[in-house]
């Protein structure tokens, strides 16, 4: 790898990114989905040499992609999964989305079923300061993670750490690796307990397979 | 140019002077074509831009479309206008000429010097006519792979075209991906839709409809069937236009009148724009031509060939594709364009696909479109970076 062009790279990078870039193994197949910008499939490009794919709801991102030289299409998480064969590729990356989409639970059953792996990031609701602002300010928590009014924010299914364990159990999802995320700070492997996390964690990110 | 005097009444001149290249092949080289008949002797017609590198890594295909030809970046011999694609190819533009080998040939049944109806049927020793052969898309992507073949190269970095020139790139990457290391279609679609037909139909019956056209059999007459063609070409250049985009170049506006005429001259500016846009196309396009090319158009459907389903027309093709289409392009809408693109991620395609703001409409591809190029000069970019080609 060329180290040269990885670390700067690497240090404009989000933390969440940076971890969930460390979860995919060098030269495999990636459909990034919800991609933006575009900034962590090239990250993954250059640094990695994987076969990167995005799919992006914001037309205006993809076209900011495509003129990146990336392969994106525009598309919708919620109804566009279905035509991806099973299996086509090794990893699957949902960043910062599942709780923005209108079926959760299919879209994942969908991950499992396109990807080999699967990485899922989301804000954790169970953090301690999202539940004390709901439990002493009566009022829709706003935080770190979660920057907007009760009213515009596309965050429509938001869920904690548990409730995302207790998803993939039903989806017959296995859990293979498991970090934390507070702010700024490199992320955390969460311990079997998940107790702790569900409590200190602003976010959480997830490598999942298949059972 | 001299200006034109009775237009409507000018037999079509033949290609004067820089017609670029041609490449013949013999009656030991038949181009077999979809209907079953045999094209032979075959002429191919075409234009290169900038130079082939030493591993003949670096060739980019543009295809034309209906009313196209060669002249994609060079001044037309007929008219004296710069190529039609002149703000996307040439040194330093989005498909750069600097770095990279441009081809394009005129299609076959096509009249800018490939063989096509106006030409002469060595059986006969008269032009073709109507006695030339139907042909398709796929025949004219055959075509160019011979020519292709004689030029040298095994792959082609990429294929591109709008419209019908999408057509033909989509054609490419189903008939040859293993030629095709990428393919970017735009504006376009897998298959012409009824309305498509439609509009083609009422051309063609626009030009059967002018007593000169004679069965198609007017070669040695002295009168063309202009008026046909030109009614043709002004109906389906309103297709190419939009709403928004007639409505702010022309609105209401008169010609060079204060009131109207009470009559049926030219009154509105945009009927005056359509009669020139007739007009001058007869200069330069055969009728019987534009009859044969609009019906490849019709008959195409790649995924019929497949079983009925276009992702099996590219199921495990290694082309990198990019599917392009235009707001406003009510003609081939992103609607289509979006098709092809679901068909290639059903298929495990490496596709993007880009739908870029416009209210020019069909014609937006031809145009100045920055988005266009930014997003054509990336997508090549990426195709020569991984190729190595500097």
């Amino acid at each position: 790898m060329n180290l040269a062009f990885k670390s700067p790279v690497k240090a404009v990078l989000r933390p969440d990114l940076v971890a969930i870039a460390d979860m995919v193994q060098e030269g495999s197949k990636v459909l990034d989905i919800g991609c933006g910008d575009g900034t962590l499939l090239e990250y993954l490009v250059h640094t990695k040499g994987v076969d990167g794919r995005g799919l992006e709801l914001s037309q205006q991102n993809v076209n900011q992609c495509v003129a990146r030289g990336l392969s994106v299409v525009q598309g919708d998480a919620d109804t566009d999964l279905g035509e991806y064969p099973s299996g086509i590729f090794d990893v699957v990356i949902l960043s910062q989305t599942i709780q923005a989409t209108r079926h959760p639970r299919l879209v994942l059953n969908e991950l499992l079923r396109i990807g080999k792996h699967v990485i899922v990031s989301f804000p954790n609701f169970g953090h301690w300061r999202v539940r004390l602002s709901l439990l002493f300010l009566g009022r829709m928590p706003i935080t770190r993670a979660l920057g907007h009014f009760w009213y515009n924010t596309p965050n429509i299914h938001l869920c904690t750490i548990a409730d995302f364990l207790a998803l993939v159990r039903q989806v017959g999802g296995r859990i293979e690796r498991a970090v934390a995320l507070a702010g700024n700070e490199k992320a955390r492997k969460i311990p079997g307990n998940t107790l702790g996390a569900n409590l200190l964690a602003e976010g959480a990110i997830f490598l999942l397979t298949k059972k | 140019m001299p200006e034109a005097q009775p237009v409507f009444l000018r037999p079509l001149k033949a290609p004067a002077e820089n017609t670029g290249s041609t490449v013949a092949f013999g009656t030991d080289q038949p181009l077999v074509l979809d209907s079953g008949k045999c094209l032979a002797p075959l002429t191919i017609a075409y234009m290169t831009y900038g130079q082939l590198n030493a591993a003949r890594s670096n060739a980019v295909l543009v295809c034309h479309a209906l009313s196209g030809d060669q002249f994609v970046a060079s001044r037309h011999p007929l008219t004296g206008k710069a190529g039609w694609w002149d703000y996307a190819v040439g040194p330093g533009k989005a498909i750069d000429t600097n770095r990279f080998f441009v081809i394009c040939t005129n299609v076959i049944g096509g009249c800018m010097g490939t063989t096509g109806p106006a030409s002469v049927d060595p059986k006969t020793g008269q032009t073709y006519g109507l006695g030339f052969p139907l042909v398709t898309i796929r025949d004219m992507v055959r075509a160019q792979a011979m020519l292709i073949d004689a030029l040298g190269i095994d792959q082609l970095l990429a294929v591109t075209g709008g419209s019908m020139g999408g057509m033909q790139t989509l054609q490419w990457a189903a008939s040859y991906p293993e030629r095709v290391y990428s393919a970017m279609p735009i504006a376009t679609a897998a298959r012409h839709s009824a309305q498509n037909i439609a509009f083609n139909e009422v051309g063609r019956q626009a030009i059967m409809a002018d007593p000169s056209w004679r069965g198609g059999d007017y070669a040695r007459s002295a009168v063309h069937p202009s008026k046909g063609l030109a009614v043709a070409r002004m109906a389906a250049h309103i297709t190419y236009l939009s709403e928004a985009a007639l409505q702010r170049k022309f609105g209401r506006q008169l010609t060079d009148r204060n009131a109207l005429s009470f009559g049926f001259d030219a009154d509105f500016q945009i009927e005056s724009y359509l009669r020139h846009q007739g007009m001058t196309f007869v200069d330069r396009f055969d009728a019987n031509s534009y009859l044969y090319i609009t019906r490849a158009m019709d008959y195409f459907d790649l995924a019929a060939d497949y079983g009925g389903v276009l992702a099996e027309a590219f199921r495990g093709t290694k082309t990198r594709f990019c599917i392009v289409s235009f707001t406003s392009d009510w003609l081939f809408p992103t609607v289509e364009n979006k098709r092809v693109a679901h068909a290639l991620n059903a298929a495990g395609a490496n596709v993007s696909f880009v739908e870029i703001e416009s209210d020019r409409g069909h014609d937006a591809f031809l145009l100045d479109e920055p988005q266009l190029f930014d997003t054509m000069s990336g997508f090549l970019g990426a195709a020569a970076a991984v190729k190595g080609i500097g």
